[in-house]
């Protein structure tokens, strides 16, 4: 099997990840297309790890997962803040800083 | 079932046929559909859902891939964790919540998918021809260590330890943020049951319970009526022989001023048809 | 010791100016004293030079050095130089000096700043003592530039007059323009010769190349004419009569004005070198000369047509100085002979318009010689002086320089004796203008007498106009005198003296018939329909209008130009700059629209250009 192949499948979900962020309006669903992305980075990892045949790729992976539960503890804070405050989970709202 | 999997597996093992495209192909496919499904949803709620199939997926990837700590992880700490913490915030937000149609940025629907389409173009054809090595077995990493857990065991707090630190001094400072942004200040007192009850009857509106059997009761002998509401006697309260004897006691005025006084407590007096009971 | 002949006075002003108003009571005094010295030191100077033979009579005194530039090899002395040439000046310019310090006593009297008067004429004859004592041509420089500005502040000392202002203005800016030549000579001199100093410069001039002279000598033609009021910087002569008499009297007839044929006199040995540019002086001489004269005579105002006279005459001056060894002495003994009846004439103007309230219009006067008899008498004399009849001072100068310029060409001769004809005549209607003719005085007009403090200078002054002729002329005295400086070789004129003294007589003899005849009937106010040739001597000789054709004009245009030029393109370039940024800014600042999602698809359009290039790296 072609590990190439894992690499094809993380480049696809990681653009899909991408637009997500770019279409949703949701914060919410936005942080997931986020989480999708951190997702397919990594399988790279872990495909990386499987042909050079060590485990350091693994280990990356496995702090990846760390930081990105890290973020989306706080991030999900930040959402929960900002919807208290202007009562809309709509990424659009916060445009303040414009010309 | 299972023995026929089992049976199937033997198989392919025996004529060295492997079973890893196949797993890629349903997995990477039901991955690539979560993905999408996230994408297209309307609802929130189902935007994370279909997220949590693509992790699954990739969680089964990873033990494909002879990483199967990372697997577990993937679920428990992904799948588990943090999409349910999504859940949770969707919850609080509130799941009817849903993006209208129309998009609000001019052109960035059209855009977006032209870059989203160049990009995984692109990226599709970089990393396409990446590697060039085949796979090599893991088996004998894993074998130095001892199994795959104790492999990256021993680089966590082998080469990595440093970072395994900082690692975990992120997630204090995670949870601890977390807490602060997520805290609300009381601005004023708790308000009490007894503030909350009587607010609750002072604003006029409140139908509580009818009243329960015995309110209107003066007087528990048989010979006595009860009284109803409005003032009128009970007629099912008095015992036949009673009646037919003529034992029945009269009633008192202070009886009916009393009954008269509850009702317009209760607001029943006006209009109810809940005299008969 | 010379030294303190220009110390005095410049120390003397120094002290008025600063000062200030607490001078006031002693100031004027202070002036004369410090004039007076001057003239009593460099009198004695002049004794003890007389005392030593010829050959030693010229001493340099430095007093310390003043600029050393090693490297360039440049150095140039604070050094003053007492010759012949230098001390007739520091004589001429100490008396004549003194005497309208004590007729300005008496002039400028009811003037409330009498005292920076005072103190101007000091700074004046302080400059140009040091003008021709210098030893070097960057110290002349010096002194030029000092008299320039003497004479600004004092043609503009009444300087609520609006015309007063411009015309300082005026003669500071011609001046400019011959400074501007003097300049560029100095600086022609240092390449060439490695020094400025008279000495190397005549040492130098020997060796150097054709046109070193010709160029230095033209340099230096141009800076005596914007001294000296000659073509085609003659101008501001006649507007600097807004200053006071005195002012004019010293100044704009006596001194400054002849410190140009001075720099031509000194510069003997560069002239000498450059036919050309010698010729080059005998026409601006000639031009001058004619052109003064014509002007004068239709002036209606005395110290106007004074003027005229006074261009005229330093014509004749430059006119001999470019005729060469045989001129420089006639030159310079015009040139004192001209300082005394040209000032006792400016005084004697002074004199009648402080009789007339005032009044300078010729037309008004009339028939003063009744009333005013010092003033007729002493006017009468420096008349006779300057048209040149013997025995009186300006007919030897004024000969002399007929013969030289006869012996030169027939043009500068017959230019001369025009000249002299010409001379004769405008006199000659001054004098019958003003004192002989019936009054034509206004209603409140009462003339009288001025008061001795102005009546006594004017007297020793026309006893020089008198006399000066005949004593320096006697036994070639003065040709022998100033022969060491200047060489001196005695001129061939073609026809004998004698028959070129009697045709200049009867020149003068007709000039003055004329004048007698021509204003036998004076009308009071000037008539209009009068000939080309005095409409245009009215309007100067159309200077004035040249000069803005071919200068103002231009230079308003070019100013506009300019103006323009700064307004659009200079501004227009800042301006378009700033708008230019503000409109890329305007434009560009709509990227900024606030939305997270806009940056996140420009994150992602960067994140595609980086995999592509990567991929075309890759390929």
């Amino acid at each position: 099997m072609n590990p190439n192949a894992y690499l094809v499948l993380s480049g696809i979900i990681f653009s899909i990840g991408a637009l997500g962020v770019l279409l949703r309006r949701n914060a919410i669903v936005a942080f997931m297309s986020v989480e999708l992305m951190l997702n397919a980075a990594n399988l790279a990892f872990v495909t990386g790890a499987r042909v050079w045949g060590n485990l350091d790729g693994q280990t990356a992976a496995f702090f990846v997962m760390v930081v990105a539960a890290a973020e989306v503890v706080i991030g999900l804070a930040i959402i929960l803040t900002i919807f208290r405050t202007r009562n809309s989970a709509s990424v659009d709202e916060a445009s303040l800083l414009r010309w | 079932m299972i023995s026929s999997v089992i049976k199937l597996a033997e198989i392919a093992n025996e004529n060295s046929i492997s079973f890893e495209p196949f797993v890629f192909w349903l997995c990477g496919g039901l991955a690539v559909l979560g993905a999408i499904g996230m994408l297209i949803s309307h609802k929130a709620v189902h935007s994370a859902l279909w997220v949590a199939l693509t992790m699954i997926n990739l969680a089964v990837l990873y033990v494909l891939q002879s990483a199967p700590f990372l697997g577990v992880a993937q679920v428990v700490v992904y799948t588990g964790a943090v999409m349910m913490l999504f859940l949770f915030v969707l919850m609080i937000v509130g799941v009817d919540a849903a993006d209208s149609l129309v998009e609000t940025i001019k052109g960035q629907r059209r855009v977006g998918i032209l870059a989203g389409v160049i990009l995984v173009v692109s990226l599709v054809l970089l990393l396409g021809n990446s590697f060039s090595i085949q796979a090599a077995e893991l088996v004998n990493a894993d074998s130095a260590y001892g199994g795959n857990v104790q492999g990256i065991a021993a680089l966590l707090f082998g080469k990595y330890v440093l970072i395994f630190e900082l690692t975990s001094a992120l997630l204090i400072t995670a949870a601890v943020g977390a807490m602060v942004l997520a805290h609300k200040e009381r601005t004023s007192p708790r308000k009490t049951q007894a503030i909350l009850a009587r607010e609750l009857f002072a604003s006029g509106t409140y139908k509580g319970p009818l009243p329960s059997p015995g309110v209107y009761a003066r007087h528990n002998s048989v010979d006595t009526p009860a009284l109803l509401p409005d003032g009128s006697v009970s007629e099912i309260s008095l015992p036949g022989p009673i009646v037919a004897r003529g034992a029945v006691k009269n009633i008192n005025q202070s009886d009916l001023n009393e009954v008269q006084i509850i009702s317009e407590g209760l607001g029943l007096v006006s209009s109810d048809e809940e005299g008969d009971r | 010791m010379i030294a303190a002949v220009i110390a005095l006075p410049a120390l003397s002003a120094a002290l008025l100016l600063s000062l200030g108003n607490r001078t006031n009571k002693f100031g004027p005094w202070m002036a004369i004293i410090a004039s007076t010295t001057s003239f009593l030191i460099g009198f004695w100077q002049f004794l003890q030079m007389l005392a030593r033979p010829a050959e030693e009579r010229a001493a340099i005194t430095t007093v310390y050095e003043w600029l050393a530039v090693p490297a360039a090899g440049f150095k140039v002395d604070f050094a003053l130089q007492l010759d012949q040439l230098s001390i007739s000046f520091v004589l001429l310019i100490t008396f004549v000096g003194t005497l309208i310090h004590i007729y300005s006593l008496g002039y400028m009297s009811h003037d409330e700043n009498q005292r920076r008067f005072f103190a101007y004429l000091n700074l004046f004859v302080a400059a140009m003592l040091l003008l021709v004592l210098a030893d070097n041509y960057l110290l002349l420089y010096v002194g030029w530039e000092g008299v320039g500005l003497a004479s600004y502040l004092l043609i503009g000392f009444w300087q609520h007059k609006p015309t007063a202002a411009v015309a300082a203005k005026k003669a500071f800016v011609a001046n400019r323009v011959g400074d501007f030549g003097l300049s560029l000579a100095i600086m022609t001199m240092f390449i060439v010769f490695g020094s400025v100093s008279f000495s190397d410069v005549n040492e130098g001039v020997a060796g150097a190349p054709a046109w070193v002279s010709l160029t230095i000598g033209l340099l230096l033609l141009l800076a005596a004419c914007g001294k000296s009021a000659q073509f085609p910087l003659q101008s501001w002569l006649l507007d600097a009569m807004e200053g006071p008499t005195p002012v004019s009297a010293l100044i704009h007839a006596a001194t400054m004005v002849t410190a140009g044929v001075y720099l031509i006199v000194r510069s003997a040995s560069i002239f000498n070198a450059s036919e050309i540019a010698q010729t080059a002086v005998v026409v601006i001489g000639a031009i001058s000369l004619l052109m003064g004269a014509i002007i004068g005579a239709a002036k209606d105002d005395i110290k106007k047509s004074l003027a005229g006279s006074t261009m005229s005459q330093i014509g004749y001056m430059v006119l001999a100085a470019g005729l060469g060894p045989i001129g420089y002495v006639f030159a310079i003994l015009h040139l004192i002979t001209h300082g005394f009846f040209k000032a006792v004439m400016f005084l004697g103007a002074g004199s009648v318009m402080h009789a007339t309230n005032d009044n300078v219009d010729m037309r008004r006067y009339g028939g003063l010689s009744k009333v005013m008899i010092f003033t007729t008498i002493t006017f009468f004399i420096g008349y006779l002086a300057i048209i040149g009849i013997p025995p009186f001072a300006g007919f030897y100068s004024k000969d002399h320089i007929i013969e030289a310029a006869l012996s030169h060409s027939w043009w500068a001769g017959a230019a001369v004796l025009f000249g002299a004809g010409l001379t004769a005549f405008y006199m000659t209607r001054m004098v019958v203008m003003t004192f002989v003719s019936k009054p034509r005085w206004e209603e409140d007009v009462h003339p009288h007498e001025s008061p001795l403090s102005m009546t006594l200078p004017m007297i020793v002054l026309s006893i020089g106009a008198a006399s000066m002729g005949i004593i320096l002329t006697n036994n070639h005295m003065f040709e022998h005198w100033l022969e060491p400086v200047t060489g001196f070789v005695e001129p061939e004129p073609p026809l004998p003296i004698q028959t070129i003294t009697i045709i200049t007589l009867s020149v003068v003899a007709i000039g003055v018939l004329a004048g007698i005849w021509q204003y036998r009937k004076i009308a009071k106010v000037a008539p209009k329909k009068v000939s080309f040739v005095v409409t245009a001597a009215r309007k100067d000789l159309y200077g004035d209008v040249m000069n803005e054709a071919l200068l103002m004009r231009p230079g308003q245009s070019l100013t506009k130009v300019l103006n323009i030029f700064d307004k659009s393109v200079i501004d227009g370039f800042v301006n378009g700059l700033g708008l230019f940024t503000g409109g890329i800014s305007s434009r560009l600042r709509k990227s900024e629209t606030g939305y997270v999602r806009s940056y996140a698809m420009s994150i992602v359009f960067g994140t595609a250009i980086l995999v592509i290039v990567l991929l075309i790296v890759r390929l």
